[in-house]
């Protein structure tokens, strides 16, 4: 009788178990095609490497963040704008000049867009640039290292979104104000705004062997929010294009004040006709102030040089640099195809999609074409620079890559998807719905001359149900889909760090030929290096005391330290003497007010500690080295202030 | 019957063993267990060893106290072996092999894994190029 019960009551929770399930997936879609089609496209087995190297923005976190593909899986985040305990950077001396602004030290930036360097319109795996927002930067991370290498902050600038966006031969970076500023900064009511305030745009000279940075020339442009940016490629090289919104000049409540006008425009900038101008001395020198924060790899150590003027040009006197094409409502993203003819104007608050044709650009200026001028700047006729237009293609068109098989693919936010349309006949051709609220989108190489036309990735800034809910705050997220067929296949979720506005992608094989494995002892020239344990010392100056310290698995020399203060300024100067791939050690000082240190095999780096309290406190490694990485320790013995304790040190015997 | 198939699968099973061991087992044999015939495993075949050359032996010092000395004493046991008179108890390959190639001398070299159940502390790769490697060697010709 029981066993009945019990195998009925077995039955009815199958039952329920089954309309449950069944239930769900009507719920909640999951998009993608069978999933063992889906695994078998992204599983890359254990100890295999993936294809493509994939960099996305951090976002708000302020970091670059490496992932691969097809596999999703996350290898290393770079910090570059916020400093990052875990590598010490930001913290250590050697990297601390690296967060340097006229400002001071800020050690925080939103980043947004990432740029790979590019060598005849195509990426060749040198650096990764990447702009800074809040406080106008750009940064250069070396891709033998996968370090912050340089920061440059952009003067009179309100805000850097539109960059870095590379030229063809990585020429020239740029840099466009989001906001429009009083130019140069005054104090003036908000409500001048019409009056006063201006934009710029910058063009950062990018030296071709180091991949140096530095401010050439920038354009003094009317007061608009200037958006998002390109390069032009191809036919088009020597061109770069903006969109600017706000052209109403809106000071307060943009939402609505913002988004009056019918067209705003897309600022195509011949910087080739900048560079003659200023060739005949066109162009004045303004005086401003800003940073620019190297890294010197001979002395490991990051350097800061503080910069005091800007050469100016102004489209007025420079006819024929900048010229605006009208584009409808509000244009967010601009992007040109791979052979620089197509322009294609994203309007986000627009029904439907702009795409102009380049060598129709170049008649309409050649004829004179204008509807308007404002400030010297030449308005292009709008039906003579249009190639054609995409109908209705989805709501809120933002950013739009391409295949290099003749398809663009543009996301919509509003209607959450991506739109497969045909470049040629302006005809939509496909659409897959993106989980949820897609931003940025990205194709490896999808903005150079030669895409991968295999993946496209969806860049989502909402996610919702589609991870186990981690409280309040929820991930943002990177879709991978199938782009080698007709039909776009949703083919991966996975979720990324901070806000990953844009990306980039490059096939693997043009990166790790190149990656370092650990820098050389004999080339290591910082000013406090220690090139053999006989070398280890102590010295006071003073109240400062400088630790000559090294490491190898698995001692520190010195590891007992007597003789310091309350009140001493100690660095400790750190350097590892292992010669192998993948020994880093970490060092960590109880009652340090900063970070550990983690130290690349050949490097040195530096912790800053003030001991307040008298007795012997330990250090360590923090970065397990060996199976006696528990022994790697010490002690320092820390004496009164005003006391006169020997100095002394050692390490065994 | 059910027996008989139990021995055909033993036997492939030892045999596929044994080829496993000839072929991955590094040779534990005989040479490899005597000290001053074992080469060990790694780049270098054969040494030519003739009178000490002073100079190699002076570059071969300084390239030990960078790279080596954070390790290794020559009057005394440290985090790895003692060095003083190592010419006399290893042959100049093994020598120069542990240097080059210590992972796969760990795992395999039938000496190296006893000093490594002995040390504790694995010997580290330091980059050494195989003409640094000798000089070293020259300098621990010296240390008698």
């Amino acid at each position: 009788m029981n066993r009945i019960y019990i195998k009925f009551t077995a039955l009815i929770s199958f039952a329920m178990l089954i309309i449950a399930l069944a239930s769900c997936g009507e719920s909640k879609q999951s998009g993608a095609m069978t999933a063992s089609g889906a695994a078998e496209k992204v599983y890359v087995a254990p100890g295999e490497y993936d294809e493509f190297y994939a960099f996305m923005s951090g976002g708000f976190s302020g970091q670059v963040s490496v992932y691969g593909l097809p596999s999703g899986r996350l290898f290393r985040v770079i910090p570059v704008f916020s400093q990052d305990a875990e590598k010490g950077y930001g913290y250590a001396e050697e990297t601390k000049n690296m967060l340097m602004t006229s400002w001071g030290f800020v050690p925080w930036d939103d980043a947004h867009h990432p740029q790979l360097s590019r060598t005849n319109g195509v990426t060749d795996g040198r650096w990764l640039f990447i702009n800074g927002n809040n406080t106008p930067r750009i940064a250069r991370i070396d891709l033998t290292t996968f370090e912050t290498a340089e920061i440059i902050e952009i003067p009179n600038s309100g805000g850097n979104h539109p960059s870095p966006y590379v030229t063809e031969n990585t020429e020239y970076l740029v840099a466009g104000t989001r906001f429009s500023l009083p130019t140069p900064q005054e104090d003036v009511s908000i409500n001048e705004y019409k009056e006063k305030f201006k934009g710029t745009l910058t063009f950062i000279k990018v030296e071709p062997t180091h991949g140096t940075m530095s401010v050439a020339f920038q354009l003094l442009m009317p007061g608009f929010d200037y958006d998002l940016a390109t390069a032009g490629k191809g036919k088009s090289h020597g061109w770069s294009f903006f969109t600017s919104y706000n052209v109403e000049q809106a000071n307060t409540l943009k939402e609505v004040n913002a988004s009056q006008l019918d067209k705003d425009f897309i600022t195509a900038v011949n910087w080739k006709k900048a560079e003659e101008y200023i060739a005949q001395g066109k162009g004045k020198v303004m005086k401003t102030s800003y940073y620019h924060n190297v890294y010197d790899e001979d002395k490991q150590t990051a350097i800061s040089y503080k910069k005091d003027e800007v050469l100016i040009l102004t489209p007025e006197e420079c006819p024929g640099v900048v010229y605006y094409i009208p584009t409808p409502k509000s244009p967010h993203g601009v992007d040109v195809d791979p052979t620089g003819n197509y322009i294609v104007g994203n309007g986000k608050l627009s029904a439907d999609m702009s795409v102009y044709s380049f060598d129709k650009m170049l008649t309409t200026i050649e004829n004179q074409d204008y509807e308007t001028t404002i400030d010297g700047i030449p308005v292009l006729k709008y039906e003579s620079v249009l190639d054609g237009i995409v109908l209705q293609p989805g709501l809120g068109p933002l950013h739009t890559e391409f295949d290099g098989k003749g398809f663009a693919y543009t996301t919509f936010f509003i209607s959450s998807e991506i739109v497969k349309w045909k470049l040629d006949d302006k005809s939509v051709v496909d659409r897959v719905p993106c989980y949820y609220s897609v931003g940025h989108l990205m194709i490896p190489g999808g903005d150079t001359r030669e895409p991968y036309g295999k993946y496209v990735i969806a860049l989502n800034k909402i996610t919702k149900d589609r991870y186990l809910p981690t409280g309040p705050e929820l991930a943002h997220s990177a879709q991978l889909y199938d782009i080698s067929g007709s039909k776009m296949e949703l083919l991966l979720d996975f979720p990324t760090i901070g806000e990953p506005h844009y990306a980039q992608a490059i096939p693997a094989s043009k990166i790790v030929p190149n990656s370092k494995q650990f820098f050389k002892i004999e080339e290591n020239n910082h000013e406090h290096v220690t090139k053999k344990e006989a070398d280890a010392k102590v010295v006071r100056k003073g109240d400062t005391v400088r630790i000559y310290m090294t490491t190898i698995r698995s001692h520190f020399v010195p590891d007992n330290i007597e003789g310091i203060k309350v009140g001493d300024k100690v660095f400790f100067h750190v350097t590892n003497l292992e010669q192998d791939w993948d020994v880093p050690h970490g060092f960590s000082m109880m009652g340090a007010r900063n970070s550990e240190l983690l130290i690349m095999p050949g490097h040195t780096r530096t912790l800053y500690w003030e001991p307040t309290r008298v007795g012997v406190y330990p250090f360590y490694c923090t970065d397990f080295c060996s199976a006696l990485h528990q022994e790697m320790q010490g002690y320092i013995r820390v004496s009164p202030a005003g006391s006169n304790p020997e100095l002394k040190w050692w390490t065994g015997d | 019957m059910k027996n008989r198939i139990k021995l055909y699968a033993l036997i492939i099973v030892a045999a596929t063993s044994t080829l496993f061991f000839v072929q991955c087992g590094g040779g534990d044999d005989a040479a490899s267990n005597d000290p001053m015939k074992n080469k060990g495993i790694g780049p270098v075949k054969t040494v030519t060893i003739g009178e000490i050359d002073q100079t190699m032996a002076a570059e071969g010092k300084e390239i030990f106290d960078s790279k080596c000395s954070a390790c290794h004493k020559m009057e005394s046991k440290y985090i790895g072996p003692m060095l003083k008179g190592v010419t006399e108890r290893r042959t100049p390959e093994w020598i120069m092999n542990m240097i080059l190639n210590p992972e796969e001398m760990l795992k395999k070299d039938p000496i190296a894994k006893q000093l490594m159940k002995e040390y504790s502390a694995p010997m580290a790769n330091q980059g050494i190029k195989q003409d640094e490697a000798r000089k070293i060697l020259e300098y621990f010709r010296t240390v008698k």
